[in-house]
Formats: structure tokens, C-alpha cells, sequence
């Protein structure tokens, strides 16, 4: 039987890493990322894990770890936010780079300066093109089915991809809420045992790592990328046994009340579900408006999203980041997948909610019609933000 | 599985080339010498991280492989925590009977760049962490890779292309920074030096720091011609000038005890082994002499710490 329990989102993920039996743990602490490594350590050193927990001393050596953890076979697991995202960065594209499927859990964090312990979206929009797959959490019952699909996928011998869970810090990392943990035996039917093909083993020595000379790097790369498109086949495969056997299912672009929508709304994360409140209250008034959330960030759901948004007027974008002198980049990404699309909606996109920047429901009313009225009339700032002063 | 070796003198040594022929390093190259060496003490039952470096570029142009054991490489500065994953990952599988229990050799290796500079800090951190492998750092002194660049590895008054001796300045004006003392200072149970010009005190210490459980520590001068700037065919005398004028001594540190390998009777003059060098060819007499104190303050300090704590 399957129990609910009360977990915040972070005990949620540890949870999931403890029942996919991880072997190894490889993790440095920083908020808002911390409850998941004490919680992963405290059912270690209790037994309750079989697992080596790696008390790193610092980020970079934390991925570094999982790296040769995961190159002699082990499931490997981190998680880190923020800061420790960045510091780490080199090192996460050679997980993709090498084909190594780690998992990590992102605490969504600010980045510095001035120092932000608080959540928003920077440090996952700095990793976008680092080739893992990505996506992002509503909710703590997300988190934990989220990460437990991560192994399934990323291991999944036609992906060897790693995959990162992008959950927000604090407002889902250190919130409670109830939380449907599965039987062992219902994981252990979903998730098989990680055999990865080329572990290191003197028995059959391999070299990992070797360098690219410019008659073949290009090639590699290449390959890489038709890799990484390829794994979305898995993605939804997985997506599709998860619901199966757990009776929840996930989807590259989720929808709220698109049917018939004029305009949508997009988000990406737990702020989908306050919006989703004043999605409702404007439907009650008769607005012709939904929501959509992206869930899968990388690889960029092309299809789904393009289907998702076919004969919406306008598409509101609301982005918990900047990118220095372009804009949100969700924003830009989306308008670019759209610009072939005839006829496509009028894309507009808002920013908020940095560094631990709270949206309420009249926030996210002010995007709306806000968006709306760019719409109409074009943008009349260089930079169209909700809640920000100046 | 079998393995032939051959005998020299007392010793066997096998026959079984680990990093195989037709690699990429300068001919006389001292640090190929030494993983050569260090691979045959070693033995095939190794999973080897390797940093960036002149023997990582010289051993692994994608398509091809010098390497004859299971190798990896990454980055520059993590060798030594990519071998804490190895190592936990070996273990924590064994206890799970996914793999058997067969006490794989976990081998790092790095320059004095990626150990003493860049990948300090990972190192420092698998140190204090206890795992199980060896780190072998091999020090040719700078930056050679990417063009003889000064490292904190590099020995005053060498010049080098980021610290070039000239008309207000001798080079390197910072002394060696004392890496085998910083691992020592770890208390792991095995620290050594060895150079490849005394190849069977560097398999023994190799073998004994693989073999030791917990974290061991192996400082091999490593000879350069291309850096240093000698004829290639010095590299031996040189390393063996190394050890004989007091500048590169050959000990060891087990369980916090020392002992020195080589203990000559009389010092050679350090001038032997900086004449024979291009990087030193700029020094004056004054400036030779100066270095002499200096080898002579450390050999001096060394010997008291034997004498203090005898093995």
C-alpha cells in the first residue's frame, strides 16, 4: 500500500534517491539545497540506505565525484543550488559530455551579487545548454516522482544522459505538504537495476575522457546532440510506465484550462499553481484564458509546446530570470520556437520573482493584463517587470 | 593471470607495458618514465583517474588510447575527487554484491599544476576524507603542457615564460612550495618522493603507498627536457643530480615517521645539477650560492625531522 505522508519537497527528493537504492552520494551543503544531503546522510548513517554518502568539500568536487562513481557502474545521485550550481558548472557538462547519468536535484536559487539565498531561476537558466535533461517541479508530490524518474531515464541504456529536477528553493524545498510515497515493490518494478555498458573494470580496460583534436570534436558533438534529441522518446516512455504504474501522469508542456484559451499564461515551476488560482478567477469572469507550464525544459519540447499554443491570440511569458541585455530567456526561447509557426500568437514576456521576490494572485492579475495590453500596443519598456521598484 | 617479468639484479620487474608504446611524449620525457615505472609496480588490477595534463594529452588523442588499464579523465583540477567516486562507488557496490570484492588498485595522477595549485583543494579533501588510493603527483616544475608556465611547483630562480628571468628579475623569485610536507600535514599513512632516475625506490614506494589501505601520497621529480631545457638525453644524470646535490631528496613519511632513502655522505654541489639546465643558464655565481643556502636549510631541516621521528 501506498502511504501519504507529510514531507517537505527536499525529504520528498531525498526519499526518491533512498528508494531508487542509490549507491553513491556525493553533495556540499548550501541553501537551500541542505535538507535533501542531511536527510540522505541521517538514513545512511541509520541504515536505513545502503549507500557511500561523499562529504565533499566543495561543489565542483561533489559532481567530480559522482562522475567517478558513476563511471565504474554506482547510481549517483547529488544535489546543490544556486552558487555550488555555478561553481560546479565546468564539471556538469562533462557529465552529459561523457554520457555519465547522474542525477541532481536544483534547489532553485539566486545567483550573486549581492548574495541571495532565496529562490528564482538564474542558476537553472546558467545550465540550460550544459546537455541534461531538465525539468521542473510544481509541487513536493513532483519532486518525488520527478526524481525517481530521472534514474529510470537517465540510465536508460538508449539515453546514458544525466538529469537534473529543478525544484524552487524554499517555496517548494522547505514547504510541507501531503505526499504519496509508492511500495518499494512498485519502485523496484518501475526503476530496474542501473547496468551501465562501459563501467570501468580492469577486466576490460576502457578509457573515458580521451581528448578532441579538431578532426573530431565537431563529430562528437554531433553525436551528442542526436543523442540528447533522441532521449525524449524515453522521456515520455517513462513518463507514460510512471502513470501506469503510479496513476500519475506527466507531460512535456502541462495545461490548465487552454481549451479555447485566447490568451495563455506560461510558467515554469511551483509558481504554476498560484497562478493557476487567478487562471480560475478570470475564467469565473468569462476571460477566454489557460495556463501552460513547461516540465520539460531540456530537450526543448518543440512539438508539444507548438501544439500546445496553436490558435492562442497571445502567449504572456513570465520568466524568473534575466538574461543581461536580451530579456527572460524563457521569453526569447519561446518566441524563437514559435517563429515559424504561421499563424503563431503574439508573444510577450514579463519578469518577476527574482532572488525570493513572492508573486501573489494580484501580481500574477497584473501580468495578465499587463501582457494583454503589450499585446495590443507593444512594449513600452526596455523591460516589461511585475513587483519590481524603479 | 600470467605475468612475465624479467630480473634486474634482485629485483623482478614485469615485462607487461601498462601505458603502451607509441605515445606522444617529447623523447627523454621524465614523467613518462616515471607512469611507465609506476604502471609495472602498479599492476593491471587499477582504475586510474588522470587530470589534464602533458600525460593525459600525450596518452588519449580521441581516436586513440596509450592506456592498457581502465583510465579516466575529466577536468584539470578534480583527479583526486573523481577517484573518491571510484573508490566509494567500488566499494559500496561490492557490499552490495553487485560486483565482487577484488580490492582494485584506485590510482590519481596529476602534475605539479593540477596537484599543488589548481587541484589542491580536491586533493586536500580526499586526503581527509580517508579513501583508499594512491595520488601520484608528477612534477616537472611548471606548467609545461601549455608552454613552461610557472607553477608553485617551480624552484627559485627558475626561468620560466611567466616568470622569465631578466634584466630586474631572476625568474621565479618564490621558493618551491612544499607539497609533500602539505600532504604529509594530513597524516595520511603513506607520503614519499621518488624520481625515475632511482626506478626501483619508485616501484617500491608506488607499491607500497597502492597496497597501504587509505590515502597515500607519491611526489615524483620528474625531468624535462623541453621545459628545463637540456639535452634529452640528460634526463637520468639530471634526476640523479636531483637527489645527490640535496635539492630533490628521496624519502619517506610512514605514519608520520621518516625516513630518508639516500643519504649521501657529501652533498654535490647544487651548481651541478642547475649547470647542466637552460631554465638556470641566466644565474650568477652570487645567485648560485644563494640557492645552495637554501638547499642546504632544507636538507638540513629535513634531516632533523628524520633524526626527530626515525621510521
Amino acid at each position: 500500500m501506498s502511504r501519504r505522508v507529510a514531507l517537505e519537497a527536499s525529504h520528498a527528493a531525498a526519499e526518491a534517491a533512498k528508494m531508487a537504492d542509490v549507491d553513491v552520494i556525493s553533495a556540499y551543503p548550501i541553501t537551500p539545497q541542505t535538507h535533501i544531503p542531511e536527510r540522505l546522510a541521517e538514513m545512511v548513517a541509520d541504515g536505513e540506505l545502503s549507500a557511500a554518502y561523499i562529504p565533499v568539500e566543495s561543489e565542483h568536487s561533489a559532481m567530480s565525484a559522482c562522475l567517478g562513481a558513476a563511471a565504474v557502474g554506482a547510481r549517483t545521485f547529488t544535489a546543490t543550488a544556486g552558487q555550488g550550481l555555478e561553481l560546479m558548472h565546468e564539471v556538469v557538462y562533462i557529465a552529459s559530455s561523457m554520457r555519465y547519468p547522474v542525477v541532481m536535484t536544483v534547489c532553485n536559487r539566486a545567483l550573486s551579487a549581492p548574495l541571495s539565498v532565496w529562490g528564482d531561476h538564474s542558476d537553472a537558466m546558467a545550465v540550460r545548454d550544459t546537455g541534461w535533461i531538465q525539468v521542473f517541479c510544481q509541487n513536493n508530490q513532483e519532486a518525488f516522482d520527478l526524481t525517481l524518474w530521472a534514474f529510470r531515464v537517465g540510465e536508460d541504456p538508449n539515453v546514458l544522459l544525466p538529469v537534473m529536477v529543478h525544484l524552487d528553493g524554499f517555496t517548494l524545498s522547505h514547504v510541507t505538504e501531503p505526499v504519496i510515497l509508492p511500495e518499494q515493490s512498485e519502485v523496484d518494478r518501475f526503476l530496474p537495476r542501473f547496468q551501465y555498458p562501459f563501467a570501468l573494470n580492469p577486466d576490460k580496460p576502457m578509457t573515458h575522457g580521451a581528448f578532441g583534436p579538431p578532426e573530431i570534436y565537431s563529430e562528437t558533438k554531433l553525436a551528442q546532440e542526436v543523442a540528447f534529441r533522441n532521449s525524449k522518446e524515453v522521456v515520455l516512455q517513462g513518463w507514460k510506465e510512471f502513470g501506469d504504474i503510479f496513476g500519475r501522469y506527466y507531460h512535456p508542456v502541462e495545461e490548465y484550462k487552454t481549451e479555447n484559451a485566447e490568451t495563455l499564461l506560461l510558467t515554469m515551476g511551483s509558481f504554476t499553481e498560484t497562478a493557476k488560482i487567478v487562471i480560475d478567477a478570470k475564467r469565473d469572469k468569462g476571460e477566454a484564458i489557460g495556463l501552460i507550464s513547461l516540465r520539460l525544459w531540456r530537450p526543448f519540447p518543440f512539438e508539444e509546446f507548438r501544439r500546445t499554443v496553436k490558435g492562442a491570440k497571445i502567449l504572456i511569458v513570465f520568466d524568473r530570470c534575466i538574461s543581461f541585455g536580451m530579456g527572460g530567456p524563457v521569453f526569447s526561447e519561446v518566441r524563437s520556437a514559435l517563429y515559424d509557426e504561421e499563424p503563431r500568437p503574439k508573444v510577450v514576456g514579463i519578469i518577476g520573482g527574482l532572488g525570493g521576490r513572492d508573486m501573489s494572485e494580484e501580481d500574477f492579475e497584473y501580468v495578465i493584463d499587463r501582457g494583454k495590453e503589450i499585446a495590443e500596443k507593444g512594449p513600452e519598456k526596455m523591460l516589461e517587470t511585475v513587483g519590481i521598484r524603479g | 593471470m600470467e605475468t612475465k617479468a624479467v630480473r634486474f639484479g634482485e629485483k623482478l620487474v614485469t615485462t607487461k607495458e601498462f601505458l603502451a608504446e607509441g605515445h606522444n611524449f617529447c623523447t627523454g620525457c621524465g614523467e613518462a618514465l616515471a607512469i611507465r615505472l609506476a604502471m609495472k609496480a602498479l599492476g593491471e588490477n587499477v582504475i586510474m583517474a588522470m587530470a589534464t595534463g602533458c600525460d593525459e594529452v600525450c596518452t588519449t588523442p580521441l581516436p586513440y588510447t596509450s592506456w592498457r588499464v581502465p583510465w579516466m579523465h575529466t577536468l584539470f583540477e578534480n583527479a583526486a575527487s573523481e577517484i573518491s567516486g571510484v573508490e566509494a562507488g567500488l566499494k559500496i557496490l561490492a557490499k552490495k554484491g553487485r560486483m565482487p570484492d577484488r580490492d582494485i588498485k584506485c590510482v590519481a595522477m596529476a602534475g605539479d599544476g593540477g596537484t599543488s595549485d589548481i587541484g589542491i583543494q580536491a586533493l586536500s579533501g580526499a586526503f581527509e576524507r580517508g579513501h583508499d588510493f594512491i595520488y601520484i603527483c608528477l612534477d616537472n616544475e611548471a606548467y609545461m603542457n601549455t608552454g613552461i608556465q610557472r607553477s608553485s611547483a617551480t624552484p627559485y630562480g627558475a626561468s620560466t615564460t611567466t616568470a622569465p628571468a631578466g634584466k630586474f628579475s631572476i625568474g621565479q623569485i618564490t621558493r618551491k612550495k612544499n607539497m609533500v610536507a602539505i600532504a604529509a600535514a594530513h597524516d595520511i599513512p603513506y607520503v614519499a618522493t621518488a624520481c625515475p632516475s632511482y626506478r626501483f625506490d619508485l616501484m617500491k614506494k608506488v607499491r607500497k603507498g597502492a597496497e597501504l589501505k587509505g590515502p597515500a601520497y607519491v611526489h615524483i621529480l620528474s625531468p624535462c627536457p623541453t621545459g628545463w631545457r637540456y639535452s634529452s638525453n640528460l634526463t637520468i644524470e639530471i634526476g640523479q643530480l636531483a637527489v645527490q646535490t640535496g635539492i630533490f631528496p628521496l624519502y619517506e613519511i610512514e605514519g608520520g615517521r621518516y625516513r630518508l632513502n639516500a643519504d649521501p655522505p657529501k652533498l654535490k654541489p647544487v651548481e651541478e645539477y642547475l649547470k647542466l639546465q637552460g631554465r638556470y643558464r641566466h644565474l650568477t655565481g652570487e645567485e648560485i650560492e644563494s640557492i645552495q643556502e637554501m638547499v642546504n636549510e632544507d636538507y638540513g631541516k629535513l634531516k632533523e625531522k628524520v633524526a626527530a621521528f626515525p621510521m
